[in-house]
């Protein structure tokens, strides 16, 4: 069989495995002052895809402040930002197919916005007009675009998970090209449907690119009162698929993550995994208030790893921007 | 299926109900048409989200840009195996309390045939329980042409006078039994399949308790919670001026379905024949 386990040595006294057995390297490409590091292999970009990318790391932080102050004047319900997790949301979505299909957890509306969700799109939605494509169904931020690809959000956590696995294989079963990508967080992968889904995907041989935003809380529980492993990462070796980590702050190294994950998915029909090691920079939702679990120097020292600055910076040195 | 269909679309997957029921919906959020089998409804419940979260909401919460219409779920339920509490549950009436669910059950081969395809063609999701002391039981004609049974309609499979007695799945057998009985002491009864729960034929009932003035409603399920107690609510605010009797209930007990007292447990031809003559002679 080809799925048995890969033992080829045998031993005769009692040796266990730890989390420290699995190596597991962390990708870093640009560096706090917008160079690369030497040697890094870069991901395929030109200055028209940087610029849409910072465009839409501009807009999303903009949409961000505006509307949560908007919620503090009761104009709207609930928000949620994505400040701080911006390169892992836009550089993972930059690296897709228009006919890729995005399946969000809640937190990436700069994917939507990438993919061209307008302004007024937007507000239709948190005012639950009679022009929001949901028909004022759902809480503000639970967007979809079946023009876009952008499933419809779902509050349940982690049912996108197996369903994008289901998505994949009808991709498969098309002769599509394509890709799905599930977004979710290191809290919703302590879920049943996240083993589900990862499993079926690489038993059944799906093309999706599960992609995990480990952002340091899920909600107000810290990542080491979610798991005892070696993070996100070491479940996808374990569930036989191609595992990647990557600095969740780094543009470049999200976007050659994903462009090559999505490669392999395609070539060999199969998933692959992203663990992007991020930090939620904002509270979790217009209903939280971080104040209570975590440090304002803890905050403060993740201020300077911000991830659109640091593209900012290596737009700079290319050239492709003036310095403000 | 596998030789005629292909391993890409008849196939195995790892042992995951939500797992099965998750990869389902997407796969009929993609446009494909999915049939998801659970081994036993005893075990579709670590499924209960995906399919009352999800399933039922898709279209709804999207604004109906995404659904999963295309999804049919089949999965055995019932007793009279001897499989105890873990392979005998009805557990219907979870599922006819969410709207965006259709629920089916069909009573014999002929008719799970035109239900099943009717069910797999339905734009909406639909559970599709089969009775499975039915599986060696029951032996029937089943035509061998493509044939679909219109979902949302109930039939009556007997015409009567003085009760209506309504089922569905494997209890129709039942019902039937406890109602020739009844015919030898000259009461007329009235038979009805409702055969799907979700959304059900009120018209077809409520005409036939109108002629008949009495009602009794036979299922599996414990009494409790069960989907007679909704049909019994129904028809008393439709027929409340015609009905001659209380609406009767006879169903499973109140109990984790029981391994050696099964046979009490179940509504069965005698329960159901003493409470039709209570009906009639009340």
């Amino acid at each position: 069989m080809s799925n048995a386990p890969l033992t080829n040595e045998t031993v005769h006294r009692v040796s266990f495995l730890d989390k420290a057995s699995l190596h597991i390297p962390i990708l870093r490409i640009l560096q706090a002052d917008g160079t690369t590091y030497e040697n890094a292999v870069l991901p395929v970009i030109d200055k028209t895809l940087a610029e849409k990318i910072f465009d839409t790391c501009v807009f999303t932080r903009v949409l961000d402040e505006r509307m949560l102050g908007a919620q503090r004047q009761g104009r709207i319900s609930f928000y949620m930002t994505c400040t701080g997790e911006e390169a892992s949301i836009v550089g993972s979505t930059a690296a897709l197919d228009k006919d890729d299909v995005i399946l969000a957890q809640y937190r990436e509306h700069a994917s939507l916005r990438y993919r061209g969700f307008s302004t007024e799109q937007f507000m239709n939605q948190m005012f639950s007009n009679e022009k929001d494509l949901g028909k004022g169904r759902q809480m503000p931020i639970h967007y979809g675009s079946r023009e876009l690809n952008y499933q419809t959000i779902s509050s349940p956590l982690a049912t996108q998970i197996p369903q994008a696995t289901g998505v994949a294989y009808g991709m498969k079963l098309q002769g599509k090209r394509n890709v799905a990508i599930c977004y979710f967080g290191e809290g919703a992968a302590s879920e049943g449907d996240f083993h589900a889904g990862l499993n079926m995907a690489a038993v059944l041989k799906a093309p999706v690119i599960f992609f995990c935003r480990n952002n340091g809380y899920a909600i107000s529980t810290p990542t080491e009162e979610q798991f005892a492993g070696n993070g996100i990462a070491s479940r996808g070796v374990g569930y036989g698929m191609h595992t990647i980590r990557v600095d969740g702050n780094d543009m470049l190294a999200v976007l050659a993550a994903t462009q090559q994950a999505r490669a392999h998915a395609i070539e060999h029909n199969a998933p692959v995994l992203i663990e992007a090691m991020t930090y939620r920079l904002g509270a979790h939702s217009s209903s939280d208030d971080p104040s209570g679990y975590r440090s304002k120097e803890e905050e403060a020292k993740w201020q300077q790893h911000d991830p659109v600055k640091r593209f900012k910076l290596w737009m700079i040195n290319k050239g492709w921007m003036q310095r403000s | 299926m596998q030789e005629q269909f292909g391993r890409d679309r008849c196939f195995n997957t790892p042992l995951t109900e939500q797992g099965i029921a998750g990869f389902a919906n997407g796969l009929a959020s993609y446009g494909m048409t999915a049939v998801a089998e659970i081994q036993f409804a005893d075990y579709i419940f670590p499924a209960f989200d995906q399919i009352v979260n999800e399933s039922a909401k898709f279209r709804y919460r999207s604004g109906n840009q995404f659904d999963v219409g295309g999804l049919t779920f089949r999965t055995p339920y019932g007793g009279g195996i001897a499989g105890g509490h873990y392979h005998s549950q009805s557990p219907e009436a979870y599922f006819t309390q969410t709207p965006g669910l259709k629920v089916v059950i069909p009573r014999n081969p002929e008719q799970a045939k035109g239900l099943l395809l009717a069910a797999i063609r339905d734009p909406n999701p639909v559970i599709f329980f089969e009775p499975k002391r039915l599986y060696r039981a029951s032996v029937g004609e089943v035509p061998a042409g493509d044939y679909q049974i219109e979902l949302g309609k109930a039939q009556v499979v007997k015409q009567g006078r003085d009760i209506t007695v309504l089922a569905w799945g494997a209890q129709m057998e039942i019902v039937e039994k406890a109602c020739e009985r009844a015919e030898k002491e000259g009461i007329s009864c009235e038979i009805i399949d409702l055969r799907t729960l979700a959304p059900w034929d009120v018209d077809t009932v409520a005409k036939s308790v109108t002629k008949t003035g009495r009602l009794l409603i036979n299922h599996e399920a414990p009494l409790t919670g069960g989907f007679a107690g909704e049909i019994a609510a129904t028809i008393q605010q439709e027929c409340f001026l015609s009905l001659e009797s209380p609406i009767s209930r006879v169903c499973g007990l109140d109990t984790p379905y029981p391994l050696i007292h099964e046979k009490e447990y179940m509504p069965d031809e005698l329960k159901t024949f003493e409470a039709i003559k209570a009906s009639v002679a009340f």
